[in-house]
């Protein structure tokens, strides 16, 4: 198994944890985080796996893709952040609730 | 419900299993990967960075769209309207007032290096805006505040410049009877770099406007 293998590995262990987190979690920060999280680990399972080429030099696209994705998980966190303080602003709390509690 | 806790777990491991098993069950040489095809074009891009390329050449629609997705965030969140103010007024101590005098231009001369270096290394214009909105969010932290003269047109100038340019530059070929997103050969490197330089302004002012929140201009009249 070679170098790039492993960081996809890791890439797939964050993106799990963070689906973990996402759905354990009722907080919407620590939501919101595991978002991030996994988006990470998505990241690095594309930037790995574009360096599969051994000593050649590494696919250009995944990695244009990365930056593309990076900028759009930024735009979409800060967007979930300000409508998670207008929740908390309107409601008093940071956390999504069933109409007939949990 | 520890029982779910568990089940949930053993689903993730499963998940993570078959994910795991399809990455490694990929060709360790990655023969249809796009590297070749990009190398053969390299050429014609007029940068010399294989990223920067696919970016703002090959790719470019993508980028510009881009732009957009983070204009639109900044639109969503002023269309949600003000907060109460929860932050209490900034009082920045010597050390922190001092560091930000420092850092500020040094940021701002790192975002230029690399928007610059974009074209033959890794940098580029994503890059260079982060930095540059980094700076932003340091002077906002430390209580600066935008000039009540420059919060209405010249900020939103700012934050449009970016897309405004790269759409000029992209369906100016189109007059001369060419492709969207066409660059002559000649002046591909020019173009790539003052598509880039507006968008590191716009990138920068944006993500310092999404750490800011509301509307600057909104808050004179509030």
């Amino acid at each position: 198994m070679s170098v790039p293998f492993l960081y996809a590995l890791v890439g797939i262990g964050l993106f799990c944890l963070g689906l973990h987190a996402l759905i354990v979690h009722d907080h919407l920060l620590r939501k919101i985080l595991a978002i991030n999280v996994m988006g990470s680990g998505v990241f690095l399972v594309l930037v790995a796996l574009a360096r599969r080429g051994g000593d050649s030099p590494p696919d250009p696209v995944p990695h244009a893709m990365v930056i593309t994705g990076i900028v759009v998980a930024i735009s979409a966190t800060a967007l979930a952040l300000r409508l998670m303080l207008k929740l908390k602003a309107a409601t008093g709390r940071a956390e999504l609730t069933d109409k007939d509690g949990d | 419900m520890p029982w779910a806790r568990w089940l949930l777990s053993l689903l993730l491991l499963v998940l993570a299993a078959g994910l795991g098993y399809a990455v490694l069950s990929l060709p360790d040489q990655a023969q249809q990967g796009l590297q070749a095809a990009v190398a053969q074009q390299m050429d014609r891009s007029g940068v010399e960075h294989p990223v920067t390329a696919v970016l703002l050449n090959f790719r470019g629609y993508d980028t510009l769209l881009e732009m957009v997705v983070l204009l639109l965030a900044l639109l969503g969140v002023w269309s949600l309207g003000g907060l109460p103010p929860v932050r209490p007024e900034p009082a920045p101590g010597l050390v922190l007032d001092t560091l930000k005098q420092v850092l500020v231009p040094v940021l701002v001369v790192v975002s230029a290096y690399l928007l610059w270096a974009g074209g033959h290394a890794p940098g580029g214009a994503f890059q260079a805006g982060a930095v540059l909105g980094a700076a932003g969010v340091l002077l906002l932290l430390t209580g600066w505040q935008l000039p009540r003269r420059a919060a209405g047109y010249p900020l939103r100038a700012a934050l449009v410049a970016g897309v405004a340019v790269f759409l000029a530059v992209a369906a100016l070929p189109l007059i001369g009877n060419r492709q969207l997103l066409e660059y002559k050969l000649a002046h591909a490197g020019f173009l790539i770099l003052v598509i880039e330089a507006f968008a590191t302004v716009s990138i920068g002012v944006t993500l310092a406007a999404l750490f800011f929140g509301d509307d600057p201009a909104d808050k004179e009249q509030g």
